[in-house]
């Protein structure tokens, strides 16, 4: 009678020690975590920004601005298609109008030819069967392009993953710091920089956009600049900071960006002794520019920096090394700043910071201290309780508890999990409902024993039937919590793992536990009625 | 060595009790009821303060989004659900609640409002104050502002939490978490259903929908503020609620098989009596450990402490009062399987 199987015992053992192993680094001062032998897990429980203290950002992509970039990438796609066309399919008023990209044939009689060519440039890049275009034809030649939603929420993910190698680059150099960078959904990031009270730097050094294009310049004269009459697709640019050199008239397009750029330092001239920035550009950089520069050769281009100029150098020869210099009136901080900004690489489109959270350290401090008071109370009146009800079995349920907690803290530290401040309540509420498994049991108990079965019988009969019970009730805590994760953001998220945790392994030790205890206490004292 | 006489076991209850639930059950149901109605009113009234027709006419845009004008009036919404830009600020003196007014208005044009606030607990500066803006057209701009123009208002004030949150977020937290919430009851539901039958199934739902409107109705009445902790504490409220009823139809299920010939009713009695003891115990532990939540957890967490000890009364008391009384009103089919019945059918007390 009573006996346990010995891979129950042997699995209580091992689960504990391991829960006693993980849980054990967060009671050790911090300062002496270093010495905890290597075989051993050293890793706390990973605390929430608002018990830590520290900022956190959600930054959204622009969409509008992605797509408006992308469209002008497919303009210029249906223009290459058509200008490759053997033999071409002459075109004209390319461009982009609304979240349409938009080219019209000369000759409308081409469109059979025009709609081959152009559906190999709509084939999805991954592998997708549907065409990432959608080209709608009008009978006077004009041919628009809309790019699908499907394939717009890709790149939009797409730009939010770049966009997190970049931020992270410009704000985190060096990789020390614990800034955790991460996407959510297909256009969001959220930043997470503990221990820092004051987003403001953080932002900026986000915001620090230091987009770098290549455009061509179209030399317009002052007066007509000034008049606003501007040749189709160009605009006008003002000088970057104190180190542009002057406004430009400018094509719309840019013809190269700061993604193919590798590396920006910065050098003096030896001639002239002053500053300048040199750059690299990657193998598909480099064979744009050489394209460039040889079709252009004895233009100026320029180079702009968040849509501002910051030198208009005159093409003088093709530069196909993919290396080039820009000169400015830079001193040697601009110019390194400039190339530190160059480095950190652009996003690839604009953020906006949407949701923005900091709490003080000093509050977060406040609040693990009154969570743990609570807790603490919380454990000790749960204690009591269950000793008055149940006697020598509620000594039971309590260890059990504190097994219980052991496990949470142990299986929070393990898969770092953060534990925040709704997650704190989470954990109280935990303790209190873990002996609801127990008290089953033993109302199940006492229940058989009152109908005259014997102690053994009537323990059985309590484990057995209650367990359909803690089943059922149980699952139902792990649905709700399920929800809480799909739904949740930051803190409630950790109320959820808080809780999701916890009815497991309330669950594991208020059944496998208590029933290995009650078994050895059963097999010593021999009682001949039940003691509850 | 161990027996029964050896500790002074508290006995909440004599062992075998004969409380007759459902004799007041129609009584119950007219209360719930009565609640359930006034706390809907209170939602569409914004606590009795306010005209839903005056609300949903100023409101803009399509009628669902005029509901939700009405919705959103109901409740104390949060900043996770309001939008706009939120500051704690703390000083070692009393701060000047007019000057921080002004500071306000001068640092971003709009709604600006300030509450005076009770401190954290423990230690540090002992006056606090919130600092609420509706919008948050440029935060940075606006807490830069406040930065530095606080030192005038309260010297050595620090502005120690700061929360902005955009109207596209917070609309977002604000649907998402009626959602959840839906979303979770049809689960239940559907859960429940799958385990016992359907009449369990609409009385589980009926339960966990009474908890949910009362908890809200509390909220939308006191004007408690509503934040997305209390959305994660009414899902927990479900799942206490589901869990408690999950126990008594447990109970049931067991006694229909048990107790072939017994009236429904009757046999409804017996299961509640026979889970009551479990019920009081871990209903008292966990309001327990609730209430020392509520005045040892600080203020951030007391609102989440409210909605969770009311919830847990309520479930508690709808799942003897709502669940099982659903089940006497529309029935359940007795004696199936047949199998079950090797406990000899013992003549009912």
């Amino acid at each position: 009678m009573l006996q346990v199987a010995r891979w129950r015992i042997i699995l209580v053992a091992v689960v504990t020690a391991m829960g006693i192993a993980f849980a054990f680094p967060n009671f050790v001062p911090e300062r002496l975590r270093d010495s905890i032998p290597d075989f051993l897990p050293s890793q706390g429980i990973n605390l929430g920004l608002d018990l830590r203290g520290g900022s956190q950002l959600l930054l959204e992509v622009d969409i509008d601005s992605l797509r408006a970039q992308q469209l002008d990438n497919v303009a210029d796609q249906m223009a290459g298609a058509l200008r490759d066309a053997d033999p071409q399919i002459r075109f004209t008023g390319r461009g982009v109008v609304g979240d349409t990209a938009r080219i019209r044939l000369i000759d409308p009689t081409q469109m059979e030819r025009a709609r081959t060519e152009l559906r190999a440039i709509a084939v999805s890049p991954t592998g997708g069967t549907d065409p990432i275009y959608a080209f709608t034809e009008s009978a006077d030649g004009l041919i628009e392009a809309r790019i699908n939603d499907q394939h717009m929420r890709a790149l939009s993910r797409q730009a939010a993953q770049q966009s997190i190698e970049i931020i992270r680059r410009r704000i985190d150099p060096t990789g020390t710091s614990e800034v955790s960078i991460v996407r959510q959904g297909d256009q969001r990031i959220v930043v997470q920089a503990p221990g820092v009270s004051d987003p403001e730097q953080l932002k900026e050094r986000i915001g620090q956009t230091a987009l770098m294009t290549f455009h061509l310049v179209r030399e317009v004269s002052a007066e007509e600049a000034a008049g606003g009459i501007l040749p189709p697709g160009t605009m006008v640019v003002g000088p970057y900071g104190t180190i542009g050199q002057g406004s430009e008239v400018v094509e719309r397009r840019a013809r190269l960006t700061g993604e193919n750029l590798v590396r920006a330092s910065v050098n003096t001239d030896p001639q002239t002794s002053e500053f300048v920035m040199s750059f690299q550009l990657d193998r598909q950089g480099s064979l744009t520019f050489c394209r460039i520069t040889r079709e252009y050769t004895n233009q100026r281009f320029a180079i702009l920096l968040d849509n501002q100029v910051l030198t208009a150098p005159r093409i003088n020869e093709p530069i196909c090394g993919g290396q080039g210099q820009i000169s400015g009136n830079f001193t040697a901080q601009s110019a390194s700043e400039l190339a530190l900004m160059l480095n950190a690489g652009a996003l690839p489109a604009p953020l906006t910071v949407i949701d923005e959270r900091t709490v003080d350290a000093s509050l977060g401090q406040d609040s693990i201290e009154s969570g743990a008071r609570a807790s603490a109370v919380a454990g000790l009146v749960t204690f009591v309780f269950m000793i008055l009800a149940y006697g020598v079995f509620g000594i039971f349920a309590c260890l059990a508890l504190i097994i219980n907690f052991t496990l949470i803290i142990g299986a929070m530290s393990m898969i770092g999990a953060a534990l925040t401040l709704p997650g704190i309540a989470g954990l109280i509420l935990t303790i209190a409902m873990a002996v609801d498994a127990n008290v089953l049991i033993y109302e199940r108990m006492r229940e058989e024993a009152a109908t005259g079965r014997s102690p053994a019988l009537s323990i059985d009969a309590g484990f057995n039937r209650a367990m359909i019970t803690i089943f059922d009730a149980n699952l139902t805590t792990i649905l709700a919590a399920m929800i809480l994760f799909q739904f949740g953001a930051g803190p409630v998220r950790g109320f959820a793992w808080t809780l999701s945790i916890g009815v497991i392994t309330s669950v594991f030790t208020a059944v496998l536990v208590t029933q290995i205890l009650v078994a050895w206490w059963f097999r010593i004292a021999r009682p001949k009625t039940m003691p509850i | 060595m161990a027996s029964s006489s050896w500790w002074p076991l508290i006995r909440l209850l004599p062992k075998k009790t004969n409380l007759t639930y459902v004799k007041f059950a129609g009584f119950a149901a007219f209360v719930s009821i009565a609640l359930c109605v006034a706390s809907l009113v209170s939602i569409f009234t914004g606590g009795l303060r306010e005209n839903p027709i005056e609300v949903y006419q100023q409101a803009e845009g399509s009628p669902v989004a005029r509901f939700g004008a009405i919705m959103e009036h109901g409740f104390n919404l949060g900043i996770d659900f309001r939008g706009g830009t939120s500051m704690l600020i703390e000083a070692p003196n009393p701060i000047d609640q007019e000057a921080l007014r002004a500071l306000g208005n001068s640092a971003q044009e709009g709604d600006v409002e300030v509450q005076g606030t009770t401190c954290r607990p423990a230690n540090a500066p002992p006056y606090c104050a919130i600092l609420n803006f509706e919008t948050s057209p440029d935060q940075s701009a606006t807490v830069e502002a406040i930065r530095r123009g606080l030192p005038t208002v309260a010297e050595g004030a620090r502005i120690t939490s700061v929360d902005a949150v955009s109207a596209k977020v917070s609309e977002e937290l604000f649907s998402g978490g009626l959602m959840a919430l839906g979303l979770a009851m049809l689960l239940m539901m559907i859960y429940i259903w799958f385990r016992f039958e359907w009449q369990f199934g609409v009385g589980a739902m009926l339960g966990l929908l009474h908890d949910v409107i009362l908890t809200l109705g509390i909220f939308s009445f006191f004007r408690i503020e509503f934040t997305l902790t209390i959305i994660a504490a009414i899902l927990t409220i479900i799942g206490y609620g589901i869990n408690d009823t999950v126990v008594v139809f447990d109970r049931l299920r067991e006694n229909l098989r048990k107790y072939k010939k017994m009236p429904l009713g009757q046999l409804i009695d017996l299961s509640l009596n026979e889970t009551l003891s479990r019920t009081i115990i871990t209903g008292c532990t966990a309001i327990f450990a609730l209430v020392g939540l509520l005045f040892l957890g600080g203020e951030a967490l007391s609102g989440f402490a409210i909605a969770m000890l009311f919830g847990i009364i309520c479930g508690t008391y709808s799942s003897l009062y709502v669940a099982a009384p659903v089940i006497l009103l529309w029935g359940v089919r007795r004696g199936r399987e047949g199998g079950e019945a090797r406990v000899a059918p013992q003549p009912a007390r």
